[in-house]
């Protein structure tokens, strides 16, 4: 029963893995850049709305309304004065620009806020604790169950805006062959504006979320880079319902690994992280197999 | 007298022969450093050359194979690490600093078949996990006691000043070594073979270049030089935390020192090597603001000037002081021979 709850309790911490992988699993689907100021733009917007509700009472889910549709305008950015001329350098620039990046980013966040660690628990009520219990041993958070629902939705989002709407073909058109789409007729830097804006509002989404059910400093977007890197290649890179797969792989991992050893909790998510990698790269990409497998009737 | 143009492939020009005779002795200089050189400046001196040890290795990695790592500080906390290891097992303390090296290069070996694999942005996090996962492995040893670090407690048999000079040796030694190692190599075949991989690793693989035991010769190659490093700094430091050496501001610096210097140019690294100390000893002091300066002169570098100052030198100036290539001279007009006093 307890194990049982341990993979209960990770499938829905893999919700919140699919939900920061979801942004850069999308910018590299689209742009193939990996964005390394990934984890520090979500924690960005953690301050920001930690900033909100601290200073004006401005609840979280609130918040959002502003901190949304700025991030989507500091992507936008990003991708002018950034990503765009990092790509054109080849593969090592922008690697060498988002790391340098986000390195300004987290020092400016700790020049401004310090070591104190933050969280939004405490501006969201009861939300933080409360929780349905199945059975004696089995409780599930009603946080942890919104924050799956929330990225259920939002792939299913992205999924859908990419596979139907006018915008998302030309996303996925841009994404193919920059060059052609432009003689017949769409603006390609608008159109990877507008990729990159809507990748950073799902951070700011990630961020919120991750400030909601743990603290954070001005030095943990590392650590989320890296969960939401591990999320997207476990469920192979580019791919979004893989990388809810990989979200739940990575956080069941971890769950299982933390009833061995406290240490266990960081070590099996890497380990099953490079395991990954290494069915990856010597049997092909196992992420969309064993989704095949997972469809296939028992 | 010959009727097609005159061209003479030429490596040693007048101005890297001076170079290479000023780096000579400098070098002589130096070794006799802690005999003439005050304490302060000797230990100065030490965390130079380690700085000219990592600057030098991750500009190979990048400069020369492709390859950006931000998880160099495995090997550098794996070095540190497997020294204290060595040195409490009873291994002399020197000798450890050299064999924990060793051990980096081989672990790094079985590593490559996995993360060689990678490219781009993949294997730059790929190296950053794996640093992660490192750390966290060590710290299971109860000897390091978790984020409490130890000590090399083995340096306290020396006597405080013949300790200094030893590390400062050690230290000399290794950046020598090293460089010396790179150089030749990169004058070599796999020298040629590398950098035919850092410009077009299709094309470089088409004319029979073996591209993944190029890179691997590098990756290893960067390992124990990292892992080196990292046992020097334990030496210089003598406190080993984990966390201060798995950090990623390692691989940070190791950026700023290749990018600023110039990527894939051999004098680059030393120079940005030069650079970060002399920044370090002006500007370490304003922290964060120091940190946030760092990350925007690799920003601002890697879009506007990715050579580095030194790659812009270069190609200004046509200047080799340490050649690792060739170069193509066209000598005068058709007809006339090399020494011909009209051309």
């Amino acid at each position: 029963m307890i194990f049982l709850n341990q993979i209960i309790q990770g499938v829905l911490l893999g919700g919140y893995y699919a939900l920061i992988a979801c942004g850069l699993s999308f910018m590299f689907s689209v742009m193939r850049i990996i964005n390394l100021a990934h984890g520090s733009l979500a924690i960005l917007a953690a301050y920001a709305l930690f900033e909100l509700a601290d200073r004006f009472d401005v609840s979280p889910f609130l918040g959002l309304v502003v901190v949304v549709p700025a991030m989507a305008l500091v992507g936008a950015g990003l991708q002018r004065a950034v990503l765009e001329r990092s790509a054109r350098g080849g593969l090592l620039v922008p690697v060498l620009s988002t790391f340098g990046l986000s390195i300004v980013i987290d020092n400016l966040l700790f020049q401004q806020f310090g070591a104190d660690t933050r969280s939004l628990a405490p501006y969201i009520g009861d939300l933080s604790y409360d929780s349905w219990s199945l059975t004696d041993d089995i409780a599930i958070g009603k946080l942890a169950a919104l924050t799956m629902a929330t990225a259920i939705v939002l792939l299913g989002g992205i999924q859908l805006f990419l596979n139907r709407t006018q915008f998302g073909r030309m996303i996925r058109a841009t994404a193919e062959d920059a060059d052609t789409v432009g003689l017949v007729g769409v603006n390609a830097r608008r159109v990877n504006a507008l990729a990159a804006a809507i990748a950073m509002a799902t951070v700011a989404i990630s961020g919120a979320f991750l400030a909601m059910r743990a603290t954070f400093d001005p030095y943990a977007g590392a650590l989320q880079l890296i969960f939401a890197f591990e999320a997207s290649v476990i469920g192979g890179a580019g791919s979004l319902w893989g990388t809810l797969f990989g979200g739940i792989v990575l956080g069941v991992a971890q769950s299982l690994g933390a009833s061995v050893s406290p240490q266990g909790f960081f070590i099996a998510g890497h380990v099953v992280f490079l395991v990954a990698l290494f069915l990856r790269i010597y049997f092909g990409d196992f992420g969309p197999r064993l989704r095949r497998l997972a469809r296939r009737p028992a | 007298m010959s009727a097609s143009p005159v061209v003479v492939v030429e490596r040693w020009t007048r101005e890297s022969r001076v170079a290479l005779a000023v780096a000579a002795l400098a070098a002589v200089l130096l070794a006799l450093g802690p005999l003439w050189l005050s304490a302060n400046l000797v230990d100065r001196l030490t965390t130079l050359f380690v700085y000219v040890i990592l600057a030098v290795m991750w500009n190979a990695l990048v400069g020369y194979c492709g390859l950006v790592s931000i998880g160099q500080q495995a090997f550098f906390g794996l070095g540190a690490y497997f020294a204290v290891r060595l040195a409490d097992s009873g291994l002399s303390v020197y000798p450890s600093l050299f064999v924990a090296a060793v051990i980096v290069g081989v672990l790094s070996l079985p590593l490559s078949a996995i993360m060689l694999r990678l490219r781009g942005g993949e294997f730059a996090i790929g190296m950053w996990v794996v640093s992660e996962l490192a750390h966290l492995l060590v710290n299971l040893d109860t000897l390091i006691n978790g984020e409490t670090g130890t000590s090399l407690i083995a340096l306290n048999a020396y006597e405080i000043g013949l300790r200094r000079a030893l590390t400062y040796w050690c230290a000399f030694v290794a950046m020598v070594g090293l460089l010396a190692v790179v150089f030749v190599l990169l004058r070599g075949p796999t020298g040629a073979a590398i950098q035919a991989i850092r410009d077009n690793e299709q094309a470089a693989e088409s004319i029979g270049v073996r591209v993944t035991r190029a890179k691997r010769t590098i990756f290893v190659l960067a390992a124990f030089g990292a892992g080196l490093a990292g046992a020097l700094w334990v030496a210089t430091a003598v406190t080993f935390q984990p966390k201060t050496y798995f950090s990623p501001q390692w691989t940070a610096y190791m950026i700023f020192m290749a990018l600023v210097g110039g990527l894939g140019t051999f004098e680059g690294a030393i120079l940005g090597a030069v650079v970060f100390f002399a920044i370090e000893a002006w500007f370490g002091a304003f922290g964060v603001w120091y940190l946030v300066g760092l990350g925007a002169a690799a920003l601002v570098f890697a879009l506007a000037l990715p050579r580095g100052v030194w790659g812009w030198v270069e190609d200004k100036t046509a200047l080799r002081l340490l050649p690792v290539g060739y170069r193509v001279k066209f000598l005068g007009a058709v007809g006339l021979a090399p020494n011909d006093p009209a051309s």
